[in-house]
Order: C-alpha cells, then sequence, then structure tokens
C-alpha cells in the first residue's frame, strides 16, 4: 500500500523558489530594520535637547547610587502584590459565583454581591487608598489594622475584586448552555456542576484577561505610596528630591516592567499547553 | 405496570404550544421511536422527561412516582434517567474517563476505582477501550456519541433518552453509534429516542410513535405504523 515518495523535479523547483523568497523577505526585514534604528538612534543624539536628557533621566551615577533603595522598596511592591493576588482570586471567584445562585433564599447575598461590584468598580483606586488608609484608622476603631501597608492591600483589593468578579462572571456565562444541562442530565446539583464542569472551562478561558488586571495591580502598588510606606516609588522620590535627577523614576519604572513581561509570557505558556491538552494544538 | 406513563403533557414557549396533550406509556425493556418532522415536539417531550423543561400541563409519572411533582427533587430524579444529546455535549476539559466516572463518583457514591472498572468495562464493550486518556476533541464524531452513551450508561440509568443522536454525524458514523444502540436493546435497556433514521427506528423499536405539531398523532407497532399507518397526517409524512 505504501509507496516511497520521491519528490519529482516540479515539487524540488517549488521549494528551491520558496526558500529563495524566504531568505529575500529576512534580508527586507533585516535591512528596513537596521536603517530605522540608525536613523532614530542618530536623531535623538543630534538633537539640541539631548545631553540634557540623557543627564537627567539616564544618569548613570544617579542609578547606581539609588538602584539598591528603590530595590528595596520594590520588594516592598512585590509583597504587596503577591498577599494581595490570591486573596483578589478566591473573593472574586467568590463573588462572581454568589452571583450565579438562583435559589430565592440567597437573594439577599446576590444583591449585596452585584452592590458591591457596582460600587466599587465606580470608585477610583486613589480614592479608595486614601479612604481606607486615613479613614479607617480615623474611626479609631477597637482592632481595626493601622498600619498603611495592611490598609493599602485592603484598599487593593476591595477595589480588584469587583474587576476579578466581573471577569470570571462573564468565564461563567461564556461556557455554553447544554455543558450545564449535559451535567445537570447527569445528576450532578447546581453546585457540582459549576465546580466540575462550568468553573473549569471558565477559568481557562478568563486567564488572558485576568493577567490584564494583575498587571494593572502591579503598578497600582505603587499607589500605596500615598499611605507613607517605603516602597520602590517612596524610595526613587526620595532620590529626586535630593538630587532634581530622575533616573530613579526611570529605576522603579524598570522594575515594574520586569515584574510584568515574565508574567505575560508565563499566561502565554499556560495557555499554550492547556491548547495542548485539550489537542487542539 | 409501566416504567414510564406521560399523561396529558403540555409545554408551551411564549405563544407557541410545542406539545399540546401527549399521552404515553412506556414498559420496562420498551424501546420507543419518537418520529416526526423538525419541530414537532420530539426533543421537547425528551427534555420535560429528563426535567430539562418544565411542563406547563399534565404529569410524568417513572416507577409510579410523579416527577413532574412540584415538591419533587430533580436532582434525585434525573439520576435514574440518562439523556444522550445530538451535539453530544461532552465536557471538553475532561478525558473520555473523567467524563464517564464524573457522575458516578460525585452523584451515586461509587469509589474512584469501581467507578474506573466499570467505565473501562464500557469503553471495551463499545470499541473504545485505547480512548480512556484522550480528551473529547481528538475523538470523530462517531467516537464522541459513544463516549456520550457511555458516559449516561454508566450512571445505570432505569431509562435511557436518546436525542437524534445520529443528526450531527457524517453518514459514514450513523452504523458505530446505531450498532450501540442494537447492543443496549439486546441487554434490555429501556429507551425512547427521537429519530430520522426510519429504517432504523423500524427495525429497533417496539412502537413507534408519529408526533405531529406537539399532538402524538398515531402510535403503534413498527409493522402497523410504516405498512398501513391509519392517520393520513401520518401517511403524508412517511410517503410525501
Amino acid at each position: 500500500m505504501s509507496v516511497d515518495w520521491i519528490k519529482s523535479d516540479r515539487q524540488l523547483a517549488r521549494e528551491a523558489l520558496l526558500r529563495a523568497r524566504g531568505r529575500r523577505s529576512v534580508t527586507a526585514a533585516t535591512t528596513s530594520t537596521v536603517i530605522v534604528v540608525v536613523v532614530a538612534v542618530a536623531l535623538i543624539i543630534a538633537s539640541p535637547g539631548w545631553p540634557r536628557v540623557r543627564e537627567t533621566f539616564f544618569s548613570w551615577d544617579a542609578l547606581v547610587t539609588s538602584f539598591p533603595d528603590v530595590l528595596r522598596g520594590f520588594l516592598l511592591n512585590v509583597f504587596i502584590f503577591m498577599i494581595a493576588e490570591p486573596i483578589i482570586l478566591v473573593l472574586g471567584l467568590g463573588v462572581a459565583l454568589v452571583r450565579g445562585l438562583r435559589a430565592p433564599v440567597f437573594f439577599p447575598l446576590r444583591a449585596a454581591a452585584t452592590l458591591y461590584t457596582d460600587i466599587f468598580r465606580g470608585i477610583p483606586v486613589i480614592l479608595l487608598i486614601y479612604l481606607v488608609g486615613f479613614g479607617v484608622p480615623a474611626l479609631q476603631l477597637q482592632g481595626a489594622p493601622s498600619d498603611p501597608v495592611t490598609l493599602g492591600i485592603i484598599a487593593l483589593v476591595l477595589s480588584y475584586t469587583s474587576y476579578v468578579a466581573e471577569v470570571f462572571r462573564s468565564g461563567i456565562e461564556s461556557v455554553h448552555p447544554s455543558q450545564r444541562a449535559a451535567a445537570r442530565s447527569l445528576g450532578l446539583s447546581h453546585g457540582q456542576t459549576m465546580r466540575y464542569v462550568v468553573v473549569p472551562q471558565a477559568v481557562r478561558r478568563v486567564v488572558p484577561p485576568l493577567l490584564n488586571d494583575f498587571a494593572s495591580l502591579q503598578k497600582d502598588t505603587a499607589l500605596v505610596a500615598l499611605l507613607g510606606p517605603l516602597e520602590a516609588l517612596r524610595q526613587a522620590q526620595i532620590h529626586v528630591a535630593k538630587t532634581f535627577n530622575y533616573t530613579p523614576y526611570l529605576a522603579a519604572a524598570l522594575l515594574f516592567i520586569a515584574l510584568t513581561v515574565p508574567m505575560a509570557r508565563f499566561t502565554d505558556h499556560l495557555a499554550a499547553r492547556a491548547a495542548r491538552q485539550r489537542g487542539d494544538g | 405496570m409501566a416504567l414510564l406513563t406521560i399523561d396529558g403533557v403540555w409545554k408551551r414557549y411564549q405563544d407557541h404550544a410545542v406539545l399540546r396533550g401527549v399521552d404515553l406509556a412506556v414498559a420496562p425493556h420498551e424501546v420507543v421511536c419518537l418520529i416526526g418532522a423538525s419541530g414537532s415536539g420530539k426533543s421537547t417531550l425528551l427534555r420535560c422527561i429528563n426535567l430539562l423543561e418544565t411542563v406547563d400541563d399534565g404529569a410524568i409519572y417513572l416507577d409510579d412516582q410523579e416527577i413532574t411533582d412540584v415538591r419533587a427533587d430533580p436532582d434525585e430524579i434525573r439520576k435514574r434517567i440518562g439523556i444522550v444529546f445530538q451535539a453530544y455535549n461532552l465536557f471538553p476539559h475532561m478525558t473520555v474517563l473523567d467524563n464517564i466516572t464524573l457522575a458516578p463518583r460525585k452523584v451515586h457514591g461509587v469509589t474512584p476505582a469501581q467507578a474506573e472498572a466499570q467505565a473501562r468495562e464500557l469503553l471495551a464493550r463499545f470499541g473504545l477501550a485505547d480512548k480512556a486518556a484522550t480528551y473529547p476533541d481528538r475523538l470523530s464524531g462517531g467516537q464522541q456519541q459513544r463516549v456520550a452513551i457511555i458516559r449516561a450508561l454508566a450512571t445505570n440509568p432505569r431509562l435511557l433518552l436518546l436525542d437524534e443522536v445520529t443528526s450531527a454525524l457524517d453518514p459514514t458514523l450513523v452504523n458505530e453509534v446505531l450498532g450501540v444502540i442494537r447492543e443496549l436493546k439486546q441487554s434490555g435497556m429501556t429507551m425512547i429516542l427521537a429519530t430520522h433514521e426510519m429504517s432504523f427506528a423500524r427495525d429497533i423499536a417496539d412502537t413507534i410513535c408519529f408526533l405531529d405539531q406537539g399532538t402524538l398523532v398515531e402510535h403503534g407497532p413498527p409493522a402497523q405504523i410504516f405498512d398501513t399507518p391509519q392517520n393520513p397526517r401520518t401517511r403524508e409524512f412517511l410517503y410525501g
């Protein structure tokens, strides 16, 4: 049945043409990239303001002096993020599931969840940080936290949980009703249907938008600086105030970028693995 | 004694009545085929039996218990009825084995080892022994539908409902699914099928029910319905 395939002359000629075209594409891309980069760099360096820009934003000395402090501060940003993120994920999924409950007994819970997302999605994060960070200690309640980092985390969790809950809810609603029908017809309860059939599919679908929210959360940890803790932005600010050189801000910015990029690649990797497992790779 | 009794069931969507007082009794081990044009109410009737739809009037009894009683627990009733859908509705994020063992493990309290053993036995019986670890979208339509049937069987239902299970399949794949249904009949499974496969219906059914515009127009043994239909609407549907 199987016949050894010897490529015909026609196919060999076709492949030679395709290879030649590939080489031409690479050459064209390389040439145009080199030209654009050279022209851009030349324009920037030749422009009259360049020495001042280099001195104020790209000062090596300022970078070296401020970097250890900024990095130490940045660890606090990472800490805030690492604490806030899991709490937000759990609470967000919880709020989304509560909004999906249909039984009449749960009406007050469902209404509360809806009210919560409506309110907290509408409040600017910076306002919430002020409100929680300065407002809660002012109440002088017994047992209420007064540590600015804790208060900052609470404010971020309150704000981001409302977003993440909506992301989860859209994911849950995107699972086709026939999946629910199939699960219920097998005798699974509403809770079991959500747990084993709907939520696992929903979570896979919302990984990219969730990552988007978390990239945003990583950056917003800098807003906790408003309450006083010495995180990356605050440390950079201190150095800038001393020297009037803005390179420390750039150092902080680079650290934030360094955190979001690997997370984006990690999510791509997760999505690719899920696709391979499902077999559509 | 009838295993399933349908007594004057009505179902309407807004102003359109899909079922208009359907009566039917199904005996244990009986195979009933519902035939009729698309929109005649075949699928709706099956969905009402499985409580995926609520009836607007009438009642349905399973083992002499009224399952349309609003006080009855639908989850408990669905444990005794299996349904297979036209579009398979397998769970895409689970392997074939997990699809099959989910309900036995989580609903019927079977141990994982026991559930897996039973699932593998069913897979082997229907020629899918090597597909246990595969995800559904790696299977052909016929294989997916056979897995869906096995998934419904794994809970040992009293009654199996099959809703146009071959309609989404390539003609060459229809026979492998029909073969499974034939084998189920031999093993004594009580089944209600909605189908467009007339020759298969004639071959496998004990009773043929012809539905037209939500009414059970005529029912009886296959030979009677196909060869000597009494009602003019049946004749028009079968002979055009």
